[in-house]
């Protein structure tokens, strides 16, 4: 079976920037929702996403939907996994709080921090802002599993 | 839209208003008051080609969508509720076919509502995933 360069890379030590981008533009949900790949360093990561008509969740405020926002963050921590880890995980859940909505038709920007990882589970925090992280859209508290567990 | 209007004209409204929901191709279905919402599966929503399994974001927003939809049944206003805080816990992967959901009201506050949602797809006692959250609600009139 023929793996994509991005799940080699992902299994066998650090996840280059070029796995990263992949990660983040080329999954059908993410391209679906137009995510961009900003960066990643040692188990962080950060993606934005633009907005657009058709992501806003209340048309009278042309703010983006909560539900894209689920996504950006959950999307944000894994990739701040995999830039600490590098091995394939799934959520065990995922707590979020919606501090303000977001200002109409404000770009998003996710960043996420891998601040523990144990040989079986990745504890991520993440926040999602429309321009100034120290004012924050929504934060996330999340607890992965690292499938396989690290060797 | 007035409470004079009927749960099923109060759901249609909510589902028509929202850009997201049609988005995610998201519908609900009315028999009584019990909703059930419908997530048809469509290529779109794959987070992870190699499973293949849908977005855990998706099945998150799609569970969220719900509760906002079961609230708005019960509501009157115009605006829908806003979400204050999700917990979600993923159980199972979320495959790539149709997923449903439900809703249970556990408090419905003039302020504040809490709901309690489940996600399934080839049956019911077998939950893909679950949210508790809480919502403010739309401000009378």
């Amino acid at each position: 079976m023929v793996k994509p360069p991005n799940f080699i890379a992902a299994m066998t030590g650090t996840l280059d920037e070029e796995a990263a981008r992949h990660m983040v533009t080329r999954t059908p949900q993410t391209e679906a929702l137009g995510f961009q790949f900003v960066s990643i360093s040692d188990a962080r990561g950060t993606i934005q996403v633009p907005w657009r008509a058709d992501l806003v969740g209340d048309p009278e405020t042309g703010v983006i939907a909560s539900g894209v926002v689920t996504t950006l963050l959950d999307h944000v921590c894994g990739l701040s996994i995999r830039a600490a880890a590098a091995v394939p995980q799934g959520t065990l859940d995922l707590r979020i709080d919606y501090m303000r909505p977001a200002r109409p038709q404000a770009d998003l920007v996710a960043d996420g921090h891998c601040y523990k990882l144990t040989r079986t589970i990745a504890f991520v925090r993440a926040l999602a802002h429309d321009g100034d992280p120290d004012d924050p859209v929504a934060t996330a508290q999340a607890a992965f599993a690292l499938v396989g567990g690290l060797s | 839209m007035s409470l004079e209007s009927t749960p099923a004209e109060r759901l249609a409204a909510f589902l028509a208003r929202t850009p997201y929901i049609a988005f995610l191709g998201m519908r609900a279905e009315l028999a009584g008051d019990e909703m059930t919402a419908i997530l048809p599966f469509s290529p779109h929503l794959i987070g992870n080609t190699l499973l293949p399994a849908l977005h855990g974001g998706v099945l998150g927003a799609f569970m969220e969508m719900t509760a906002l939809a079961q609230l708005a049944v019960i509501t009157g206003g115009p605006r829908p509720a806003k979400t204050i805080d999700v917990t979600i816990d993923y159980l199972r992967p979320g495959r790539a076919m149709d997923t449903y959901a439900r809703a249970q009201i556990k408090k419905a506050g003039r302020r504040i509502s809490s709901v309690h949602v489940e996600a399934w797809q080839e049956a019911r006692a077998k939950p893909v995933a679950a949210i508790r959250g809480h919502f403010q609600m739309p401000a009378e009139g």
